[in-house]
């Protein structure tokens, strides 16, 4: 049985439908990419499946309970959190407490834990812990985005462009993390205009084109594709 | 130096009591960046509900103390209940609506509270007992100090330290700072919004019916319209701290107390207001997000 399984999912903004018809599944275990254009629904995906967004028709199931309808807290608890776009630290909260506030479902001994893992793999937060988050640099943000989710103990991580507005080796830092959480046994489906990293990182990818899945594959056929080196990988790489 | 000690003593009464009902403007604001404008009226039915006990309860022999403990139990449930039923029925159905709608509902939730007390109680100006508690008065270097005045400015700090801790050292306290902050984000982290909300509404409303009814004690007096003028005060309280900010409603309270006291006390009680508004307006026009207050922290 999949983890995430996505049918005809369709969620519009007033008038104008975002998603059309989005049908995705993730495995337990996999990293599945999704890779679009600038405005493809990518953020708008990742915030339905969280709960943020209405849907207007289809459905999301995740291990094996109907979310269509379930509100955003149920379904931390049920085991799915998130790395929003644009990282949204709490600015004028310590960098602990934003890490304490990723496992609010969670107990005062898992949130011990949870904040030795994280310190563990991003020891730079561990130093900067009584910091405010907004004093971040942006990698840091980063760092602590994707620390807070996995705060929450997550059986399925999504990633909304953990690399956005980085310097080229904080997105390789990233990365590897990224790689080790999901080696850790945690299952990430990840968005990123960084496409070749995030196939390299992924099993499989689904390609998001205005509001509609055209194109689904395994992350290797998805790398050495035309279509997408033309598209997203530019057509100067071979 | 009698004139100056009094004054400080009479503007951290009175810097208390706006700190208290200040809180619950920018606690709302915090949240929902919403003015309550029935905080007020709120409030001070606070001190109506409180001084129905005590008059209703006079002559039964039991103690000033035990009475005025009674009263400040009861106005504090029934004004908490009073601001979950004001954001159920006034706000929560209004809160994909548009900024306008919110402002409307809440000038007409204050004008009903405002009114109900009118129909309840008539327009009249009721008189607080004087006998409740103890007539003490202390005299330090020439200012003489009360023991009213004593038992507003301690219970002020202590409501005010309480709600600190509970803010910043409480788990739900750093998950309503969240909500402050960012409400999307707060709900990925698992935070229920709405309960966040709601406790606000509770949390407000409480320490302003204990506001609304120092005010009564203090004065001896309520009336129907009193919502309005002590609502006015401690909202310019919130803004002078920063609204939305914690620290700042506590700080622009006693300052705001403290401004009132001394234009009273050197100038002029008929000036105090008009100088009050000119130190506001001057401080804002060199911090215009007030004292504590960051624009819009945290936000993208
Ligand atoms: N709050 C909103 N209100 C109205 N339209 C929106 C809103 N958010 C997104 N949209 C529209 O929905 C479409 C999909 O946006 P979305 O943010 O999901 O794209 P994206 O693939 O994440 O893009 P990007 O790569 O820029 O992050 C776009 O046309 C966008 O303009
Ligand atoms: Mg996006």
């Amino acid at each position: 049985m999949s983890l995430l399984v996505i049918e005809d999912l369709s969620v519009a903004y007033g008038q104008i439908e975002a998603l059309r018809g989005v049908s995705l599944t993730v495995e337990s275990g996999e990293v599945v990419a999704i890779l679009g254009a600038n405005g493809a629904g990518k953020t708008t995906l990742m915030r339905a499946i969280s709960g943020l967004l209405p849907k207007r028709r289809g459905a999301v199931r995740f291990d094996g309970t109907d979310i269509t309808r379930a509100p955003a807290d149920r379904i931390v608890c049920l085991g799915i959190a998130q790395s929003p776009e644009g990282r949204r630290v709490f600015g004028t909260l310590k960098v602990e407490e934003n890490l304490a506030l990723g496992g609010f479902t969670r107990s005062a001994h898992e949130i011990r834990q949870g904040l030795e893992t994280v310190f563990g793999m991003f020891p730079r937060l561990a130093e900067r812990r009584d910091q405010l988050a907004g004093t971040l640099s942006g990698g840091e943000q980063q760092m602590l985005a994707i620390g807070r989710a996995l705060l929450a103990r997550p059986k399925l991580l999504l990633l909304d462009e953990p690399s956005l507005g980085l310097a080229p080796i904080m997105v390789q830092s990233i990365f590897r993390s990224l790689r080790e959480i999901a080696a850790s046994g945690v299952t990430v489906l990840i968005v990123e205009q960084n496409v070749r990293s995030a196939l390299k990182l992924a099993d499989r990818g689904y390609v998001l084109e205005v509001g509609r899945i055209v194109h689904e594959d395994s992350a290797a056929r998805l790398l050495a594709s035309p279509e997408v080196q033309a598209a997203y990988l530019g057509k100067a790489h071979t | 130096m009698g004139t100056f000690i009094q004054q400080v003593f009479n503007g951290l009464t009175v810097g208390g009591i706006y700190a208290l009902i200040a809180l619950g403007y920018t606690m709302v604001y915090g949240v929902m960046r919403l003015i309550n404008f029935a905080h007020g009226d709120l409030c001070i039915l606070g001190a109506f509900v409180g001084l129905t006990l005590l008059t209703g309860a006079a002559g039964s022999g039991h103690s000033g103390a035990v009475l005025l403990l009674a009263a400040f139990v009861l106005a504090v449930v029934v004004i908490a209940a009073a601001g979950v039923v004001l954001e159920l029925v006034a706000y929560r159905p209004l809160r994909k609506a548009d900024r306008l709608s919110a402002v409307v509902s809440a000038l007409g939730a204050s004008l009903l509270i405002e009114n109900s007390i009118m129909l309840i109680w008539g327009p009249d100006v009721h008189v607080f007992p004087g006998d409740l508690l103890p007539a003490t008065t202390w005299t330090v270097a020439g200012a003489s100090i009360t023991f009213v005045q004593v038992m507003i400015i301690l219970a002020s700090v202590l409501l005010m330290a309480a709600l600190y801790l509970f803010i910043h050292h409480t788990r739900f306290g750093t998950a309503i700072r969240a909500t402050a902050i960012d409400q999307d984000t707060a709900r990925l982290m698992g935070i229920k919004v709405n309960r966040v909300i709601l406790t606000v509404f509770v949390i407000g409303p409480a320490l302003g019916a204990i506001g609304g009814l120092f005010v009564g004690i203090y004065y001896r007096e309520a009336y129907f319209t009193m919502g309005w003028t002590y609502g006015l005060y401690a909202f310019i309280a919130a803004i002078l701290g920063g609204i939305g900010n914690i620290p700042g409603a506590m700080l622009g309270g006693v300052l705001l107390g403290l401004f009132n006291a001394f234009a009273a006390g050197y100038i002029s009680s008929s000036w105090q207001d008009a100088i009050t508004f000119a130190l506001l307006i001057a401080i804002l026009l060199v911090r215009p997000t007030g004292l504590l207050g960051e624009p819009d922290a945290g936000k993208v």
